[in-house]
């Protein structure tokens, strides 16, 4: 009886946490003297969500990471993780993290780094066993198990380093620029590895610059240039336009001027691409070409990818 | 196990692995083995007339070299942990390894406490296996033991844990290779500031004695030397040194007393400062 009530009174605590967002910030700000890192981050990602944070380099997406998990100290704002508020330590033994700059203790083989993690978590001595081959397994190191860290490659350190984010089945994993040192292989086995985790439930919080990758895996992104969010929202609704590459040949730069009222356009010479123009008004686009003198050859209609919304969303930035 | 231990351990680990210990080992046993040459070397000096040395002469000579060897010993063992010190939490920081484990339920102050056990544990092990060693050869070679041997591997030790803790204490916020070498001076300036106490002491300067106590309380490692000089030093000598009045007292390598107690309670505190001003700097480290 007494279990019992144990059990559901672990089972209330679970849900009352489980109710709460896996990230939570509220004017997250980081000051490095007079440099700003990040200038007021809110956000929000739902438990089990697969979420992009994108930026440039310097952006402040790192930061934003090590902010969270209490690595940093905030200037100003607050932040929850599972929650409850950051830096606090019952939190992180259900939080994985692959650090940007992975390193670990090269005197121990990958099984022991594993165990040094479960240790640390901390697990039951009992489940260390299964964690680690599973861990080992899921990131294709079980050959390498007993081997000694220091005669790993660099990708095979950061899959060590996925691997040891892995132990515990971690409610949240922060992944930052997880597949940095992968081959194509690797990087697919990552992508493999967010879609197991969020199958199963838990949220990732992928800070990443590789954004095919990001939009292959990712429910929601947020992207961050100079420490600001500059737009965020599902996949859809950022990626709700239509880019058209035209190649005309005949048009001055006095013609290519007047196109600009069909929205932002690179000019590569006789190859143009519209980066968001409604399909519908494509036909209009060739007759003005046309009417100008200019040669049409090809007209491709496409939809916007995330590098496309990523290029505009940065320029757009640079201009205001 | 709680994660101070779980990170001492990993210290150890790393020294073990890394082959410190082993080539500690083998310097020591290398230095032990030509040492115990050399100092049965004294039982087989001569007079001019021929005669062998007295037993008193051999043990007061012998007395006299150990405290040299031992010097050169605790320096080597000083300096040592300086240099393992210095890059003990700046070396991981910079390069990323206490990335990963931070972000585990770990507080930065079971870090530090786990780093300065593991070392710690190395230094006295070390003190007490090498100087065991000396002295038990040193012992077969002449039939000398110093009177305190125990308390001289303490001293020897503590001298050890002060340039480790003083070592870590800047590694918080230093690179490894500035944190060690602050502490090595530190460690070589204590000792002359000791030296011109000394002087003070013999020219019954109290300017310059000041400049003794004033560094025997930043930085004790020279008053802890001065202890392990008292632990080796035969009664006579110390009798000896006494009837000289202060010009007996104005000798680097020996001492007519033991450190006062208050001075052994200064350490404890002392150790308790660093050790609390290492959680405190580590604590406000951004990494």
């Amino acid at each position: 009886m007494a279990e019992l009530a144990e059990k559901t009174e672990a089972a209330s605590a679970k849900g009352k946490v489980a109710g709460t967002p896996a990230v939570k910030t509220v004017e997250l700000t980081k000051r490095f003297g007079h440099t700003v890192a990040l200038a007021g981050l809110s956000m929000t990602v739902p438990r089990g969500e697969v979420f992009g944070f994108l930026g440039p380099n310097g952006a402040g997406k790192t930061t934003a990471v090590k902010l969270l998990l209490g690595l940093l100290k905030p200037t100003s704002g607050e932040g929850w993780l599972l929650g409850r508020p950051v830096g606090d330590l019952r939190t992180r033994s259900h939080i994985g993290y692959l650090p940007e700059l992975f390193r670990y203790q090269g005197w121990l083989s990958a099984a022991e780094v594993l165990a040094l993690h479960c240790e640390l978590a901390p697990l039951p001595r009992s489940s260390w066993k299964d964690e680690i081959s599973s861990a080992l397994e899921t990131v294709g190191l079980t050959d390498r198990a007993g081997d000694k860290v220091s005669t790993f490659s660099k990708g095979m350190q950061q899959r060590l380093g996925l691997g040891a984010a892995l132990v515990g089945e971690p409610e949240l994993v922060f992944l930052d620029e997880p597949t940095s040192a992968l081959d194509p292989v690797g990087r697919h086995d990552v992508r493999e590895i967010i879609r197991g985790l969020a199958s199963r439930g838990t949220a990732v919080f992928l800070n990443s610059h590789l954004l095919s990758e990001v939009e292959q895996v990712c429910d929601r992104v947020a992207v961050v240039d100079h420490g600001r969010v500059i737009a965020s929202g599902t996949m859809d609704e950022l990626l709700g336009g239509t880019t058209v590459r035209v190649r005309a040949a005949g048009l001055t730069q006095a013609d290519k001027n007047r196109l600009s009222s069909f929205g932002r356009m690179d000019d590569e010479g006789d190859q143009m691409t519209f980066a968001s123009l409604d399909a519908d008004r494509v036909p209009e686009l060739v007759a003005s070409i046309v009417s100008m003198g200019g040669r049409v050859y090809e007209v491709a209609p496409r939809h916007q990818t995330l590098e496309d919304r990523f290029l505009q969303l940065l320029e757009d930035e640079e201009t205001d | 196990m709680p994660p101070v231990f779980v990170i001492a351990r990993l210290t150890v680990q790393e020294s073990s692995r890394r082959r410190l210990l082993l080539a500690l080992l083998i310097l020591t046993l290398v230095v032990v083995g030509f040492s115990a040459w050399g100092f049965n070397k004294i039982t087989t000096m001569t007079r001019g007339d021929g005669t062998p040395l007295p037993p008193d002469q051999v043990s007061l000579i012998t007395s006299q070299l150990l405290i040299v060897i031992t010097f050169m010993f605790s320096g080597v063992l000083a300096l040592s942990a300086a240099v393992v010190a210095g890059p003990l939490i700046s070396g991981e920081v910079e390069s990323g390894l206490l990335l990963a484990m931070l972000a585990r339920p770990v507080r930065r102050s079971e870090v530090v406490i786990g780093k300065w056990l593991g070392l710690a544990a190395l230094v006295a092990v070390y003190a007490a296996g090498a100087g065991s060693l000396e002295l038990g050869a040193v012992d077969w070679a002449t039939g000398y033991l110093p009177p305190h041997p125990v308390e001289l591997l303490m001293f020897v030790a503590a001298e050890g844990l002060v340039l480790l803790s003083l070592g870590m204490l800047l590694s918080t916020r230093l690179s490894g290779i500035t944190a060690g070498v602050i502490a090595l001076v530190a460690w070589l300036m204590a000792w002359i500031a000791g030296v011109v106490g000394d002087i003070g002491t013999g020219l019954q300067n109290q300017a310059l004695q000041n400049v003794g106590v004033v560094s025997h309380l930043l930085l004790p490692s020279d008053g802890l030397w001065r202890g392990a000089i008292y632990a080796m030093e035969p009664d006579t000598l110390i009798a000896a040194m006494r009837a000289l009045g202060t010009a007996g007292r104005a000798n680097p390598f020996a001492a007519v007393d033991p450190p006062p107690l208050e001075f052994m309670a200064w350490v404890a505190i002392w150790f308790a400062v660093v050790l609390g001003a290492s959680i405190w700097s580590f604590r406000r480290r951004e990494i």
